[in-house]
């Protein structure tokens, strides 16, 4: 191990940045992190020893004590539920012999869950050792068994396991017309940079991760830079470095259009990120894709290497003078890690705790330099302007939102996949088109966006109405809303990053609550309670994750509020536990079993 | 004196300090009893909460003795109040939620040093430790929570005083700031 550690860090220029991009391999290759591995990190990193353990604890991919030589983890999003989650797993569970959360005790193999990993069009999906696995059923995972106990090396498995399918239902705008690579940077050159970040603004292309950020004005103060540096003169400013981040972390459960976009159009993105680094002067980017799409990682290591082959990337771009490379950082199972400032802590090698803003990354992000953080689509389209225009893409959309975006339908409906809106678009055209009948509503942007009942299908999609990164779940009438719920609810608390207490605590304890709920010994406050509690966690959170938390909880109490009073008993109060059961290992240990060794659930006077 | 308002005290898994920091309210408590009469309490040692309008209650649920109180209570008082750290997050005592309570009496009483003719306590009129601590909010409904380890005589005194003067209590941010 000493050796393999050595070389490693070596290969990573003993550089702290470069601490996940370790720990991912060790965890590879012994399938946990030792304590021995942990301290000989410290020393060679000159970091210290806790550090690194913080970090191995953050991540749901790293772990402190041995997983399976085959560590198998099935997606738990509601998408894998709705598709037979449970009963595969339970029946994997029985097949392997091996309890969920548990290893199996010949350390063969290992198996748990984990959030949403982005396969919802063909789920019931899992990772198997970081690799995706999609449209688990019974057959395969018999397969996956036998293959498993047979010790065959994955890369002997049969590829149809790990198939992933694009599922490109309704390309338009951008989807129809992907560019020759470098003709967005030939586009760029001829015109020159204020002119294309011209064109940019004229777009009117905003962030497609969600918040919907002007893409122009964030490049432009990212090539402004902090205030203390417009005093320089211009050629110190020049000299000024300044990072482009692809935020490819697509963690919102229901997700998973950059998946598609980086298999497909990883040209486009590619040059999407050069463009910006064109623009505003930056010599370095960054691709932080999440672990979850490990698969893709070699192929987006080719293209940059065919992009770097016909001079699109390197130093001299198209002899145009301009240097600029990117690297691919893979994230390591951290939903929070898709906030832009939690993302840039994990590039550089620490756990996935968001910042304080201001100041904001496009002043002091990566090592507290300019960076422009942009998601994937959105780079994409900014290729597309280049090479096309402001205007056409303007022509598009609606009036504070322009173009297209970019959905991933999936859930109830009979063509789940990839589908391009111009922003207006309603959502009973878009339920239309996915063939969704007899729907009940529609959780737009994720669990932290916004659950919408059937009589809402003339809102449309658009930043003034219903803004989403690209998630769209169809449920129909044969689904439970509160499972949904509880669902979505677990996943905060289960990913909340634990920095801030309202977050931390308050996920936790909306979780306890809801359960309490909806497991029936609920009472005439608890509905007070547990929206108190929303208010509370939204308003008081430090970053978006606790500031949402609450959305799935208070947009469906907003629009169902008898499904959530109908579930209380007619009592004023019953404790959300078993309080007997809480009373059945001292009374095994004083070996009692008189009246007085009992408690009842409730007190004589209160039975319904 | 028929129209004094009655409260009641207790202290469950709790250590008193509560308590005490309410009688530090000092000479106010000459005042506090024109207007209040005590129902049960440790302060005068009656036994069981009969009506009351206000009930205090310190420390959190450890054992089903705690329970059985903290029924009595709610079912006598108006106003049921979570007095202090304990009562509101289990506190002090709840740190052994982290351990097995099987190993909690076992280290108590089977194999742990010193431990003379071991064996668990066995009698119907001990009441028997729930697994795990829990805050009263948990077993029964909680009107208004006194946060604080204790919670200063001042804030006894505010919160009674609003109530006394039928104003909803509140307390000033200076009185909950704890750092």
């Amino acid at each position: 191990m000493k050796q393999f550690i050595q070389d490693l860090a070596e290969t990573n220029r003993y550089q702290a940045t470069n601490l996940l991009r370790i720990l991912r391999e060790v965890q590879a290759r012994f399938h946990y992190i030792p304590e021995e591995a942990i301290e000989q990190i410290a020393g060679l990193l000159n970091i210290s020893r806790t550090q690194i353990i913080s970090v191995v604890d953050f991540y749901s991919f790293f772990h402190s004590t041995p997983r399976g030589q085959y560590e198998l983890l099935i997606s738990d999003s509601i998408t894998d539920h709705m598709l037979g989650k449970q009963s595969i797993i339970d029946y994997l569970s029985d097949k392997l012999n091996v309890a969920v959360g548990e290893v199996r005790e010949d350390g063969v193999v290992s198996l748990d869950n984990t959030s949403c990993t982005g396969m919802c069009d063909q789920g019931p999906a899992g990772l198997v050792n970081g690799y995706a696995l999609t449209r688990l059923d019974r057959p395969r995972i018999d397969q996956i068994t036998d293959l498993i106990n047979q010790q065959k090396p994955l890369d002997q498995w049969p590829a149809e396991l790990f198939l992933v399918e694009d599922n490109i239902r309704r390309p338009t705008l951008l989807l129809d017309q992907p560019i020759q690579p470098g003709a967005a940077l030939k586009a760029l050159f001829e015109r020159g940079g204020s002119e294309t970040l011209a064109e940019i603004t004229q777009s009117g292309l905003r962030g497609r991760g969600g918040a919907g950020y002007h893409t122009a004005w964030k490049w432009h103060l990212c090539y402004e830079g902090p205030e203390e540096d417009a005093f320089c003169d211009i050629d110190a400013q020049k000299q000024q470095q300044r990072y482009i981040v692809c935020n490819a972390d697509e963690g919102e459960p229901g997700t998973f259009k950059d998946r598609v976009l980086l298999n497909s159009y990883a040209h486009q993105v590619f040059e999407g990120m050069t463009l910006c680094a064109g623009i505003i002067g930056a010599q370095q980017g960054f691709l932080y894709l999440r672990g979850e799409y490990l698969h893709l990682c070699d192929k987006l290591q080719s293209v940059l290497e065919e992009r770097r082959q016909a001079g699109l990337l390197g130093n001299n771009i198209l002899k145009e003078g301009l240097n600029f490379d990117i690297e691919i950082c893979l994230g390591a199972g951290a939903y929070i890690c898709g906030e832009e400032s939690a993302l840039i802590e994990s590039l550089e090698g620490k756990m996935g705790i968001p910042r304080n803003r201001p100041p904001y990354p496009v002043t002091q992000g990566y090592l507290g330099k300019p960076t422009v953080v942009n998601n994937v689509e959105t780079f994409m389209a900014a290729a597309s302007i280049a090479i096309n225009g402001g205007d056409w893409f303007a022509s598009v959309g609606t009036e504070k939102s322009k173009g297209t975006k970019i959905l991933s339908i999936c859930g109830d409906c009979s063509r789940p996949g990839i589908y391009e809106y111009p922003f207006g678009t309603s959502i009973q055209t878009v339920l239309n088109d996915c063939g969704a009948s007899d729907v009940l509503g529609i959780q737009i942007g994720g669990p932290s966006g916004t659950f919408i009942s059937n009589h809402e299908f003339d809102r449309k999609l658009a930043f003034e109405d219903l803004a989403t990164g690209g998630s769209f779940i169809v449920f129909n009438k044969s689904r439970n809303i509160l499972d949904i719920v509880n669902n979505f609810t677990h996943f905060f608390a289960h990913e909340s990053c634990g920095f801030c207490t309202p977050c931390r605590v308050g996920t936790a304890l909306l979780k306890k609550q809801l359960d309490k709920i909806i497991g029936g010994h609920g009472s005439a406050g608890d509905v007070v309670v547990l929206e108190e509690l929303c208010q509370l966690v939204k308003s008081y959170s430090h970053c978006g994750l606790g500031q949402t938390a609450a959305n799935p909880i208070l947009t469906t109490l907003e629009r169902y509020p008898d499904l959530y009073q109908s579930r209380l008993k007619e009592i004023s109060y019953e404790p959300g536990f078993d309080l007997d059961g809480a009373l059945e290992t001292a009374r095994r240990m004083a070996n009692r079993n008189d009246a007085g060794a009992h408690l009842a659930q409730i007190e004589a006077n209160e039975h319904e | 004196m028929a129209n004094k308002i009655r409260v009641a005290t207790t202290s469950l898994a709790g250590c008193f300090g509560c308590h005490m920091s309410f009688l530090d309210i000092d000479e106010r408590m000459l005042q506090l009893a024109e207007a209040v009469e005590f129902g049960r309490s440790p302060i005068n040692d009656i036994e069981h909460c009969t009506d009351c309008d206000i009930g205090l209650i310190e420390g959190g649920v450890c054992n089903s003795e705690n329970v059985h109180v903290l029924r009595e209570f709610r079912k006598n008082c108006k106003i049921l109040v979570a007095v202090g750290a304990c009562a509101i997050n289990g506190g002090v005592p709840a740190l052994r939620n982290y351990i097995p309570l099987e190993e909690c009496l076992s280290e108590a009483y089977l194999d742990g040093i010193g431990v003379e003719n071991p064996q668990i306590p066995s009698d119907p009129e001990l009441p028997l430790l729930l697994d795990k601590v829990r805050p009263i909010h948990e077993v029964v409904k909680i009107d208004y929570f006194l946060p604080g380890c204790p919670p200063s005589a001042d804030v006894f005194w505010k919160f009674l005083t609003d109530l006394i003067d039928g104003r909803e209590p509140s307390l000033p941010y200076e009185l909950v700031h704890y750092d």
